[in-house]
């Protein structure tokens, strides 16, 4: 079984107040050295047939219509060796 | 005039918005997600709530129910289309409108009676207000921080697509304090304010809201 992984970001110039609401509970907690954090997500996908070119290219095309809104986040897929 | 509501799974004021529709005259006509046309309605209404539970993001996964297909065909050839709240999620994540909706910035779900400013009064579904009319209606989201890029947020402005705009201060830290705004045709509005909570004496803090509804009523019978 193959495994894609579709990772998911939300866009630099795009608030991430999740990010910055870990990053204030870290503060608290004592973390220290922590600049900054951003949230994003992370999809584990399982594939019945070997990675393909084109099945690769379908996930993609999956990530931009679905997974990913494009307008905000940047959404980057790989293949788990 | 037959004004559509579509229900998805976790909208919560569809029968608002249904109501809103019948007290400003029109009738209304009860659509569900799973529906594969549009039962030739005049016009629809996107309401409030949190469809498929708000699961991936908000409006991301009511945007591909069934109905949604005929819906944005014939938005694009002119239906009026009015999304409120989770409706105006909805109709960013079917890029009908620009931009997005992310969680508020103080990270607290708000729920208020709020001051807004009608910028465009040309829409479909704002004819009926005066220019720079300040109305007040409920607004309760978790996830209305308008955001766009500055390009699209320009863009916006020149063209006179802000709808609406926050006064007195922005309660979710949307950019520029647009809390709505329009299509280029002016058919599709989308906003985070709920006018259809504001109809009724009984149960509003005004009746400010109205004007949403009587303008399609009026827009469809000059057409």
């Amino acid at each position: 079984m193959t495994r894609v992984v579709v990772d998911v970001m939300p866009k630099q110039e795009i608030l991430d107040p999740q990010g910055q609401a870990v990053l204030g509970a870290l503060g608290r907690l004592g973390f220290a050295g922590i600049a900054s954090v951003r949230q994003g997500k992370r999809f584990e996908i399982e594939l019945d047939a070997e990675p393909t070119t084109e099945i690769i290219a379908e996930i993609e095309r999956a990530a931009g219509t679905l997974l990913a809104n494009p307008v905000i986040e940047d959404f980057a897929v790989r293949v788990e060796p | 005039m037959r004004i559509g509501v579509i229900t998805f799974p976790g909208s919560l004021d569809d029968g608002d918005a249904a109501r809103a529709v019948r007290l400003a005259g029109g009738e209304q006509v009860a659509l569900w997600h799973a529906d594969a046309d549009l039962c030739g309605v005049d016009g629809v209404v996107l309401p409030g709530g949190f469809s498929y539970g708000d699961y991936l993001r908000c409006g991301a996964i009511a945007r591909f129910a069934p109905v949604m297909g005929p819906l944005v065909d014939a938005a694009r050839s002119g239906l009026p289309v009015l999304g409120i709240c989770n409706g105006f999620q909805v109709l960013c994540e079917s890029h009908l409108l620009p931009g997005a909706l992310i969680r508020n910035d103080h990270r607290r779900f708000v729920c208020r009676d709020q001051r807004l400013r009608v910028e465009n009064v040309s829409t479909a579904w704002t004819s009926a207000y005066e220019p720079s009319q300040e109305i007040t209606v409920p607004l309760k989201n978790g996830e209305g921080g308008y955001v766009a890029d500055d390009r699209t947020l320009d863009e916006l402005e020149a063209s006179g697509r802000v709808v609406v705009r926050y006064l007195v201060d922005n309660p979710n830290g949307s950019y520029r304090n647009i809390a709505g705004i329009t299509n280029a045709r002016g058919n599709v509005v989308g906003l985070m304010p709920h006018p259809e909570h504001a109809v009724d004496p009984l149960t509003g803090p005004t009746l400010d809201g109205l004007g949403f509804f009587t303008s399609i009523l009026t827009t469809l019978a000059s057409a």
